[in-house]
């Protein structure tokens, strides 16, 4: 452990700013890239199960 | 063979004379922007001086990007191209002779433009030997990678810009080196070492890009 | 690899079944990776004695930029196998890669600009290595837009394969003439990333996420391809009975 406390680890040594930005930044693009595709997939197959039971009917 | 080239050389420069303006406007094109740099960071003599090498090349860079949004574009639409694909003569052969012809005609009077553009800027006398020399090794790199995106952009209604996109990357080699002999001789260095790379990158292309160009004007037509 | 293998991944139907089997290890590797490496990395990992803690950034910031340059490779094999062996499937994989790998070298991009702001003090320097990921993005972006621009799928895919291999032949010469254009201008007096007197403990967690990284990677590519395989099979009956199970009626309104 090369912190002292949660206050020292936050500050990152006066480098908290960037530290934590570009941490903050790498979550966000890894979950925009996991989200993205799971809700694609949702999407298209909503859309195609209703466009199959429209032409089941038909 | 060589007939057959001859012809399709003839033709090629036949119908780049009879359309002037295509031939002119990329001409225009380049001095039009060489000259909106004095404008626009000031007439000074001394710091356009230093400028210069980057600014003329970047300049003919997007001369002759902008020449060839239209080089497949007419044999295309009047479906010359498809009669390429069906002659028995190699695609990469015919692809080769008519960028070059469109090299020859568009890249020469390019060359030939630059030394009084050069002279504008005010680039000494004894650097103009290294300009001429550099864009003539330099752009018919230019002119057959431009080719490859041209070839794959053919078919598209606005292929303008993402000629642009695809291409202006794959330029950046030739740019550093081009530009980087001129700097070393208005600096009174030798530039034969970037003179000589520039010569080896021609090589490659005029080797390798025959091919990816003939690839992409396959996958056009096919579309 | 042998043939038969080879052979099967060229079946949409093979693929969706076996990798539908892989994703689940994938995922948990990559989540255990990410997390192990983060935390080792942030908490356990000494400080630099020259940079201090903005260092720490180097465990983003370098597996960033492996993966924006192995996914353009990715991209070129991908383009190889699909225009040599017309393999439907490598078409999938290319673009279904070619946005990870931009966002991965966006990624590389700004954790670096925000690495240097504390060691160099400026946001961006035109450093060789910082130039040569733009490039790389400008590719990547030539890739997306060549294929969204064209309409027809299958010109669409091969156009691409052909401009990444083209890009991929273009790396090497582009990446020379930046560094020796950067060493011309600048010469460099300080490099990110220092490879002697790394000590275990800095640069096991480094290796740690690189490796996690790829794991990443290989789960979002190959979401990815599923559902690209799922729109381009839409007619066939097994895409129809995959979409009956996983929509069963009383979902839908």
């Amino acid at each position: 452990m090369s912190f002292e406390s949660i206050g020292d680890f936050l500050a990152m040594g006066h480098h908290g700013a960037y530290v934590w930005s570009a941490y903050g930044l790498t979550l966000l693009v890894l979950t925009g890239n996991i989200v993205w595709p799971i809700m694609a997939r949702k999407h298209y197959l909503q859309v195609e199960a209703r466009r199959l039971r429209r032409e089941e009917r038909a | 063979m060589t007939g057959f080239v001859r012809s399709l050389v003839l033709r090629e420069a036949r119908l780049l004379f009879r359309r002037p303006a295509e031939l002119v406007n990329p001409l225009i094109f380049f001095a039009l922007v060489v000259a909106l740099f004095p404008l626009a960071v000031g007439p000074q003599a001394e710091l356009l001086r230093e400028l210069s090498p980057g600014l003329i090349w970047v300049a003919a860079l997007l001369a002759v990007l902008l020449s060839l949004d239209g080089l497949f574009r007419s044999d295309y639409e009047d479906g010359s191209l498809e009669q390429w694909m069906l002659s028995p003569r190699p695609l990469a052969v015919l692809v080769l002779a008519k960028v070059l012809t469109h090299w020859v005609i568009s890249g020469l009077a390019l060359v030939l433009l630059s030394p009084v553009l050069a002279l504008m800027l005010g680039l000494p006398s004894q650097c103009l030997g290294t300009l001429i020399l550099s864009l003539l090794l330099g752009t018919p790199t230019l002119s057959l990678l431009g080719a490859i995106g041209a070839a794959l952009t053919v078919g598209l209604r606005r292929g303008g810009l993402l000629l642009a996109l695809l291409i202006l990357p794959l330029y950046i080699p030739v740019l550093i080196l081009g530009s980087g002999a001129l700097q070393a001789s208005l600096q009174g260095m030798s530039s034969s070492g970037q003179l000589l790379w520039l010569g080896s990158l021609a090589v490659l292309t005029l080797t390798l890009s025959p091919f990816a160009i003939s690839a992409g004007l396959r996958i056009s037509v096919g579309e | 690899m042998t043939w038969t293998l080879f052979h099967k991944l060229g079946s949409p139907k093979w693929f969706y079944e076996i990798s539908s089997r892989w994703l689940p290890g994938l995922a948990c590797a990559a989540v255990l990776l990410l997390v192990t490496g983060t935390v080792w990395g942030l908490v356990f990992a000494p400080e630099d004695y020259q940079q201090g803690n903005s260092f720490r950034i180097i465990y983003i910031h370098v597996p960033a930029a492996f993966l924006a340059q192995s996914g353009y490779i990715f991209l070129a094999v991908a383009g190889l196998i699909s225009l040599v062996w017309k393999m439907k499937l490598a078409d999938v994989a290319l673009q279904a890669a070619a946005p990870v790998g931009a966002w991965m070298t966006v990624l590389a991009l700004v954790t670096g600009s925000i690495w240097g702001k504390p060691t160099w003090g400026t946001w961006w320097v035109w450093d060789a290595r910082l130039t040569s990921m733009l490039i790389l993005l400008f590719l990547y972006f030539g890739v997306i837009a060549l294929g969204q621009a064209i309409t027809n799928r299958d010109s669409a895919a091969k156009a691409c394969s052909v401009l990444a291999l083209v890009g991929v032949v273009n790396i090497p010469i582009i990446k020379y003439s930046v560094e020796w254009w950067n060493t011309l201008h600048q010469p460099a007096t300080f490099t990110l990333t220092r490879k002697p007197a790394m000590p275990a403990e800095m640069w096991l967690p480094l290796l740690i996420m690189v490796v996690g990284f790829y794991c990443f990677f290989a789960v979002v590519v190959l979401m990815r391809m599923r559902l690209a395989v799922l729109q381009r099979e839409s007619r066939t009956a097994w895409v129809k009975a995959e979409i009956e199970r996983t929509m069963p009626k009383r979902t839908l309104r």
